[in-house]
Order: C-alpha cells, then sequence, then structure tokens
C-alpha cells in the first residue's frame, strides 16, 4: 500500500515537474517571460545583472527594446510601492512622467522620492549598447537593419564591430552587406596590422561614405612625415591612392548633381519663357505683364487647394488647365482691351502691358494680401532618390525637367503640326497674305496670345512647387524670361530651349565659385554683352521674316 | 507744388503764344521766390507759410523733374527709351552719398573718424580704394558725372555700336539697372549693402538738418533745373540736336546721308546719363538716404512714365509729368496706399492709348484746333487745302 502510495506520488510529482518544464520553454507568452525577468530587475545586484540582461534581450518582444534602450539612458525605475517597472523622464515641473514598459500606458506623474532608479555601470551600459545593436541588426525588416548598420557606420563602438564580424555573412540584403564591410574595414584600417590594413583599403575603393575618407585622411595625417618604415611608406602610397579614387569619384558625382540642378533652373527658365517665345518670338508683340501672367498661374494653385483641401495629392493636376484658362483668358482681354490698339508701337506696348503688370499685381496684393501664400506639395513631389550616399535627385525637380520637355515638345508640335499653328505662323510671316487667303488675323492673334498666356500660367503652376507665391512672383522671372528670349533668337522656339538650358547651366556651375547673386550678375552682363555682339541671338530667323 | 502747378496752367493760358522757354524759366523763377518768401518770410501759423517739410518735398520733385529732362532727352528726342535711367541717377546718389558719408566723420555711432559706420560693422581696417578721394568736393562734383557719363558710354558704345535698338535695347537697360542692384545688394561691394549710405551729417559744411541747407538745396536744385533745361534746349536746336532728332524718325536714313548714328547716339545718351547723375546728387541730401532699391527696374520705370504723361518731345511737358505724377504719388501712398499701383498701372494704360504725346501734346493739339477754327472762319479755303 505505501508503496503504491509513493509511486503514484512519485508519478504525480514527476508530471508536475514536467508540466513546470514546459512551462518555461513554451506555453509562456513573450509578455509573461519578459515580465517575469524585468520583475527580477529591482532585487538583483549589479555583478548579476548582466545575465538579467542577456535573458531579457533574448525574449522576441516589441518592449524588449524599449526596456533596454531606457535601462542604457538611465531612465528606468519602479514604483516602490508596488514594484512596477517604468520608464520615468523629469518634465518641466521637476516631477516624473512615468511609462509603464511593459503596456507603455502613461502613468501620472510622481515625485522623485516615489520611485527608484534600477542602477547600471559602465561595462552594463557598453553590453546594453551592443545587446540592442543585435536586437536591430537581426530585425527581419532590411530598412531597420540598414538604419542600424548607418548608424553604427557614422558612430562605430568596438562591441557592434563584433557583432556584424558574425552577422555579416548571413547578411541577405546587398546594400546592408556593403555597408557592414565598410565598418568592418574601416574598424581594420583603425586598428589591423600592416596586411589587413592593405586588405581594408581595397575593400574601402569603391566606398562614396563620408565617414570613410575622414578615417583615411584622419590616418594619413597621423602617419610620421619624414623616415618612415617601408610598410608605413607602402600604405602612405595606398592611403593616397584611394583617396584620389574617392576623390575623383566624388568630384565626378558633384558635376553630375550640377548638371541636373543646372538643368532643373533652365526648365524653370524655359516654362517661364516658351510663353513669352510664342507673344514676344512669333508674334512680336512685347508683354511686359508676362510674369505676372505666371504669377496668377500659382495663385490658381492655392486657390484650388484652398477650395478641394481633401484632394491636395491631385491638386497640381486640377491646377494645370485651371491655370491654363485663367491666364489664358486673362491673356485674351489684355490683347483685345490693349495690345491690339497699339500695333506697330512695340515701345508703347512694353509701357501699356507694364502698366498692366502693376495692376495685375496690386489686384493679387489687394486679394490675397501682400505676404507669400503657403502652397502645398503634395506626397508624390516630395522626397528624393537616392542612388548612392552623395548623390541624390529630389523628386520635384525630376518632375519639373519631364513636364518642361512635355510642355516644349507639344508647344512644338502645335505651332509645326496644327492648323492654328499654320494660321499663326502665317499671320506672323505676312499679315496681309494671310488675310487675303481668308485667315481671320485677329482671331488668330487674340488665340495666340491666350496660348502664349495660358502657358505662363502653367509655369506658374510648376513655379508654386519651387519658390514662394507672393505678388512679386513675375517680377523676378521677367527679365530673365526676356533674355532667354532674346538670347536664344527671337521666333525660334528650339533657341529658346537651347538658351534656357545654357544658362541654367552656367548659373548652377558659377555659383559653388563665385555665390549666387554674382552669379546671376555675371550671367546678366555675359548676355548683355552676348546680345551687343550678335543682336539676333544664337539661332537668328533667315530670310524675309528676319525683318 | 499747389502753387505750382496752378501757377504754370494759369500762366500758360495767359501767355499762351510765349516761347516755351522763357515760359518755363519764368514760371520756375517765380515758384522758386514765392517758396522760398513763404518759407522765410512768414510765420509758422499763417496760411502763407511754406512749411520745411514742404520746401523738401518741392526740392525731391525738382530733383525728378531734372531726371525726367534727362529722360526726355533721350526718348523724346533720340527715340531710345531707356529703363535703366535710375541706375545713372543712382549712381550720381551714391556719388553724393559717399563724400556726406565722408563729411560724418567721428560722429557716426562708432566714433571711427576714418571709416563709415558700415565698414566697422563689417570689421574692416581701411578703406577700399575707391574710397580714398571721396572727402574731397571737388572728386565728389566729377564722380557724379564721371561715374554715370562712363557707364553710359561703354554701355552706349556697346550697344549702339552693334545697332541694338528698340525693344531689345529697353530691356537690356533693364537688365543693366537689375544686375546694378543686384550688385549693390551685397555687403562686400563696399557700398553699404542693404541699407545703402545714410545718416548724413553736413553737405560744405552746413548742417542737413538745418531749415536754411534745406531752402538752400531746394534753390539750388532749382537753379540747376533752369542751367539744365536751358542746356537740353540749346541741344535740341542745336545741329546736333537736329540730326539726333533726325535718328529718331529714320536711323537709316541719316545713315545713308552719311552721319555716323551711333556716335551721335552715344554722344545724347552720355549727356542725358550725366544730367541723371546731377539729379541723384541733388536727390540724396534732401532725402538723407540712398540705398540699392533706387536701382530697381520699377523707379526707371516710373520716370518714362513722368515723361509719357507730360509728353515726350517736349522739354517742359518732362518737368510738367514729374511734378505732376510725384505729387499723385505722394498724395495717394499717404491717403490710400494700395491704390497707387492701380492707379500708376492705369496711367501707363490710358496715356499710351489715348495721349500718346502726353499732356503737352494736347496742349498743343487744342491750342492748333483753336487757331484752326479761328482760321475757318477767315478762310474756308484753308481747311479745304489742309485736308
Amino acid at each position: 500500500m505505501n508503496r503504491i502510495i509513493t509511486l503514484l506520488l512519485l508519478l504525480v510529482l514527476s508530471w508536475q515537474s514536467h508540466a513546470n518544464a514546459a512551462d518555461t520553454d513554451a506555453g509562456v507568452s513573450p509578455n509573461e517571460q519578459l515580465a517575469t525577468l524585468i520583475a527580477k530587475l529591482p532585487k538583483t545586484k549589479l555583478r548579476s545583472m548582466a545575465s538579467v540582461i542577456d535573458e531579457i534581450a533574448a525574449v522576441k518582444n516589441p518592449q524588449t527594446k524599449f526596456v533596454l534602450q531606457s535601462m542604457l539612458d538611465g531612465d528606468l525605475y519602479y514604483i516602490k510601492s508596488n514594484r512596477t517597472i517604468v520608464q520615468a523622464i523629469k518634465n518641466d515641473s521637476k516631477l516624473y512622467q512615468l511609462t509603464d514598459v511593459m503596456t507603455n500606458e502613461s502613468l501620472d506623474p510622481v515625485k522623485k522620492s516615489v520611485i527608484s532608479k534600477i542602477r547600471t555601470n559602465n561595462s552594463l551600459r557598453s553590453k546594453l549598447r551592443s545587446l540592442l545593436a543585435r536586437i536591430d541588426l537581426t530585425d527581419p525588416n532590411k530598412a531597420v537593419r540598414l538604419q542600424a548598420v548607418q548608424q553604427l557606420l557614422s558612430s562605430p563602438n568596438k562591441g557592434s564591430v563584433g557583432i556584424i564580424e558574425e552577422l555579416v555573412e548571413a547578411e541577405q540584403a546587398n546594400e546592408v552587406k556593403q555597408v557592414m564591410t565598410t565598418i568592418l574595414a574601416l574598424d581594420k584600417l583603425k586598428s589591423g596590422d600592416h596586411s589587413e590594413k592593405m586588405q581594408a583599403l581595397t575593400l574601402l575603393e569603391s566606398t562614396l561614405e563620408p565617414v570613410a575618407n575622414n578615417v583615411i585622411s584622419n590616418l594619413l595625417a597621423s602617419l610620421p612625415e619624414k623616415e618612415r618604415t617601408a610598410e608605413q611608406q607602402e600604405l602612405a602610397a595606398a592611403l593616397n591612392d584611394v583617396l584620389g579614387t574617392i576623390e575623383s569619384k566624388r568630384s565626378f558625382y558633384s558635376v553630375v548633381e550640377n548638371v541636373f540642378f543646372g538643368l532643373s533652373l533652365g526648365s524653370v527658365l524655359l516654362l517661364a519663357a516658351i510663353g513669352l517665345a510664342i507673344t514676344f518670338g512669333v508674334m512680336g508683340v512685347i508683354n511686359m505683364a508676362h510674369g505676372e501672367l505666371i504669377m496668377l498661374g500659382a495663385y490658381t494653385t492655392y486657390v484650388i487647394q484652398l477650395a478641394f483641401p481633401e484632394l491636395i495629392e491631385y491638386s497640381l493636376l486640377i491646377a494645370l488647365p485651371a491655370a491654363f484658362i485663367v491666364s489664358g483668358s486673362v491673356g485674351i482681354l489684355i490683347e483685345r482691351g490693349v495690345i491690339r490698339f497699339l500695333k506697330g508701337r512695340p515701345l508703347e506696348t512694353l509701357l501699356a502691358t507694364f502698366g498692366i503688370s502693376l495692376i495685375l499685381q496690386q489686384l493679387v496684393r489687394t486679394v490675397f494680401s501682400p505676404l507669400n501664400r503657403q502652397v502645398i506639395s503634395p506626397e508624390w513631389m516630395s522626397g528624393s532618390w537616392q542612388i548612392n550616399p552623395i548623390f541624390s535627385l529630389t523628386f520635384n525637380r525630376l518632375y519639373i525637367i519631364l513636364f518642361a520637355i512635355v510642355v516644349f515638345v507639344s508647344l512644338v508640335m502645335i505651332l509645326k503640326k496644327s492648323s492654328l499653328g499654320l494660321h499663326v505662323r502665317a499671320v506672323s510671316q505676312n499679315r496681309d497674305m494671310a488675310r487675303a487667303l481668308s485667315i481671320k488675323s485677329d482671331w488668330v492673334d487674340a488665340i495666340t496670345f491666350g496660348l502664349g498666356s495660358g502657358i505662363a500660367g502653367i509655369a506658374g503652376v510648376v513655379l508654386s512647387q519651387l519658390t514662394n507665391v507672393g505678388p512679386n512672383l513675375g517680377q523676378a522671372y521677367i527679365i530673365d524670361s526676356f533674355l532667354v528670349v532674346v538670347f536664344g533668337g527671337v521666333g525660334n522656339l528650339w533657341g529658346t530651349l537651347v538658351a534656357a538650358m545654357t544658362l541654367g547651366l552656367t548659373n548652377k556651375f558659377l555659383e559653388p565659385i563665385t555665390g549666387s547673386v554674382l552669379a546671376s550678375i555675371i550671367v546678366l552682363v555675359g548676355l548683355v554683352l552676348f546680345i551687343q555682339k550678335r543682336p539676333k541671338g544664337l539661332f537668328p530667323q533667315k530670310g524675309r521674316a528676319a525683318d | 507744388m499747389n502753387t505750382q502747378s496752378t501757377n504754370l496752367f494759369s500762366l500758360s493760358s495767359l501767355l499762351g503764344q510765349r516761347n516755351p522757354l522763357h515760359l518755363t524759366l519764368l514760371v520756375l523763377l517765380v515758384a522758386t521766390v514765392v517758396v522760398s518768401l513763404g518759407n522765410i518770410l512768414f510765420p509758422e501759423d499763417s496760411i502763407l507759410h511754406v512749411s520745411d517739410y514742404t520746401v523738401s518735398l518741392l526740392g525731391k520733385y525738382l530733383c525728378y523733374a531734372l531726371l525726367a529732362l534727362a529722360v526726355d532727352l533721350v526718348w523724346g528726342y533720340c527715340g531710345i527709351l531707356s529703363l535703366g535711367h535710375g541706375a545713372f541717377f543712382t549712381l550720381g546718389g551714391y556719388a553724393m552719398g559717399m563724400y556726406l558719408m565722408r563729411q560724418i566723420g567721428d560722429r557716426g555711432v562708432y566714433g571711427n573718424a576714418e571709416l563709415p559706420d558700415f565698414m566697422v560693422f563689417l570689421n574692416w581696417t581701411e578703406l577700399p580704394w575707391y574710397w580714398t578721394f571721396s572727402d574731397s568736393p571737388i572728386w565728389m562734383v566729377i564722380m557724379v558725372f564721371l561715374g554715370p557719363g562712363l557707364l553710359a558710354f561703354v554701355f552706349g558704345s556697346l550697344a549702339f555700336r552693334s545697332r541694338v535698338s528698340g525693344v531689345y535695347l529697353s530691356i537690356m537697360t533693364q537688365a543693366m539697372t537689375y544686375a546694378l542692384m543686384l550688385a549693390f545688394f551685397r555687403n562686400e561691394m563696399g557700398f553699404g549693402g542693404n541699407n545703402g549710405l545714410t545718416d548724413f551729417k553736413e553737405i560744405f559744411g552746413f548742417s542737413l538738418q538745418s531749415p536754411s541747407t534745406k531752402l538752400g538745396l531746394f534753390i539750388a536744385t532749382a537753379v540747376i533745373l533752369a542751367l539744365a533745361y536751358c542746356l537740353c534746349h540749346f541741344i535740341v536746336n542745336s545741329k546736333m540736336g537736329r540730326v539726333v532728332t533726325a535718328i529718331r524718325d529714320s536711323e537709316s536714313r541719316v545713315r545713308f546721308i552719311g552721319y555716323k548714328p551711333e556716335h551721335y547716339k552715344v554722344w545724347i545718351f552720355v549727356v542725358s546719363a550725366m544730367l541723371a547723375g546731377l539729379a541723384g546728387a541733388l536727390y540724396v541730401p534732401q532725402v538723407g538716404i540712398i540705398n540699392p532699391g533706387e536701382f530697381s527696374p520699377l523707379n526707371s520705370i516710373e520716370m518714362v512714365i513722368w515723361v509719357a504723361v507730360g509728353g515726350r518731345n517736349s522739354l517742359y511737358g518732362a518737368i510738367i509729368g514729374a511734378m505732376i505724377v510725384s505729387y499723385a504719388k505722394t498724395r495717394f501712398t499717404a491717403i490710400m496706399p494700395e491704390a497707387w499701383l492701380f492707379a500708376l498701372g492705369g496711367l501707363f494704360v490710358l496715356v499710351t492709348l489715348l495721349l500718346p504725346k502726353g499732356l503737352a501734346g494736347l496742349m498743343t493739339k487744342l491750342k492748333s484746333k483753336k487757331s484752326e477754327s479761328n482760321s475757318v472762319e477767315k478762310d474756308p479755303a484753308a481747311l479745304r487745302a489742309e485736308s
């Protein structure tokens, strides 16, 4: 009987212990696991803390990182009364703002005496750092890993290098791996022996990270100037080589970047000037209010965004036709109301349209206030395309270049292929003959002027994405636009394209050397001199149309 | 201003048949004497008293009138529409401003006897080379003419030799003044950057704050305007002036006859620029500041509208135009500032559409109509012949 009871007891016991084992292995959720582990923290002595932290770090729980990070920052406390572990941050009124580390719940602020700090020391802190690094570096999300390695690249520490050494082989994502190799190579370069240094240098040849550049030049500077050993000489030569390679790559990319900026500035100039190329170039009407038509386009964008706040993402697409119509109809009004009476008197046209530009400016000032208005960029316009660590293209500039090309091509097509274009060219070449062939020259004048003005409006939509939208927006572009048209050769759309791009590129290449103000002065003076030399521009019109 | 314009109109109707030169000089003389006496003789509470403020304001208008003469000389008589005369005006102003700046001496904020305040502020230790002689009044007078004149000569000879004309020239002159504005806004230029030159204390030893100096400046401006008017009248009626007018009407014909139009154009452009510089130099001590804002293209355009309103192709028209438009600007900006640009813009449009020859043209037209109707009564055949 006793035996049986003993056996039964044993059975029960062993079953229980078995169940206990299962408990700690899989039966407990990560949440509870973390909760039991951090509950140990207040009682644990500093010297046995390390093992507890290790256990905490092994728990796969989103809160783990929060706990470790708070501990590293010295913000981890427990409430004395109920031993809840909290993150505590001192606020302005000298109270401590508490957050429960398990639930992320904010608790009421308390006084210092209510809570007690969980203590750490230097060795624990470095352990925490490397544990945290490892958590990020093993994160399944690639973006998190990339961010983590980039962080380590800019502020490396000894512990993390070890972890990266472990992880680099298993890393799947190429970008992450590349940064990891860079970190390792830099570490070797700092602390390795001669052959390791030389090997690391070959790895660093292709990197463009600014950090690598710094480390290499520092190392070069730390070598003795004279009486170098053979090894040092070899190292110095290799360092110089790598620096040279990096430098030439950098200067290549900075040239590419300048070209990109120049083209985007050129596109803006092209958009601003191309409407003028039609009204001034093709029709021969000088319109000083052109800049204000651009401004009207920009304000149309603003009004559209104000009217349809829920459609911000599509506002630009709505604004393009709207601005075309607004500026186009104002242009037609100007043509019918004023310019038509001043035919063949260019100086008077100049003055009258200048008057109109003043009126439009003041109108905008009265209606919208003289202050700049905020035009929002939709999501898809912001951001950039990061090609490598030192070179990226911003989306808005990229779109503007593409858009300018589209506008230019469609305009050329309209003038070359459509019947309207044919009539426009006919009237501009010989008005009387065109009228004799039953072309309504008045109507053609109005429509052409409307077209040129409408395109100014479209330019305004684009400019609203780049500069401040204010009453003076137009003035800033009018002189530039005229110079582009005159420089390219009046009446020649391709000339306008070439002129706009040339001016944009020249400006951007001068800017780093002279500063932006001086650059625009130099360009202005250069243009004035050029026009003195070739009054008809880059591509003068030939034949009878020239007079 | 009020006294002056009413004087002018009543006198012109009174003395309608007189030579405009004599008439204008007479009006100018009468106005100057009236204003000066009003300022000195009558006590402040009298209706006839002309306040110091008004004297300065009138002095400013006289500078504008001189500037309008300069613009009229090139635009009205040579057909060159310059949208950059503000540049010459401002350069003259800066030449005067530099001299006045050096007269401050150690009375500036930093008390540096050698360097103007803004240079001390920029941590400069010595004067830039182009400031070397700026404390000499003779040098100042030379620079007032040389600065604008040289710029006009270089720009003009380049532009006119390559036969840039019409709208192109206008836009290029505008670009010129725009570029100068950008340049002068830079602190490194050594002209005070954004703030320009200001805080002047005295001119030729007279305090700029005292009423008598203000009156003196006003009278000096009036005298210089009268002299400039005579000079322009002389130029326009000289043989050279005839050639210049011929160039305006048909440049190629003048060239075919054997003249060199570009020489005449450069010459008249330089004279006009110097007059504009002189106007700027007289303007600065009366307003007490010169800054790069004066280079702004809008200012240059305003000058053109003075002439357009008054009537180009007539020297006294330019003076009348400058007076009327400036007076309107003063009134408008005081009463309803936002309406001024509407008014100015409207003026541009209306004058070009309806009054292409300005007020002076309108007056001549009215006069000729009157004499025409007279002649119709006397001799119907003359009308037939005319039509």
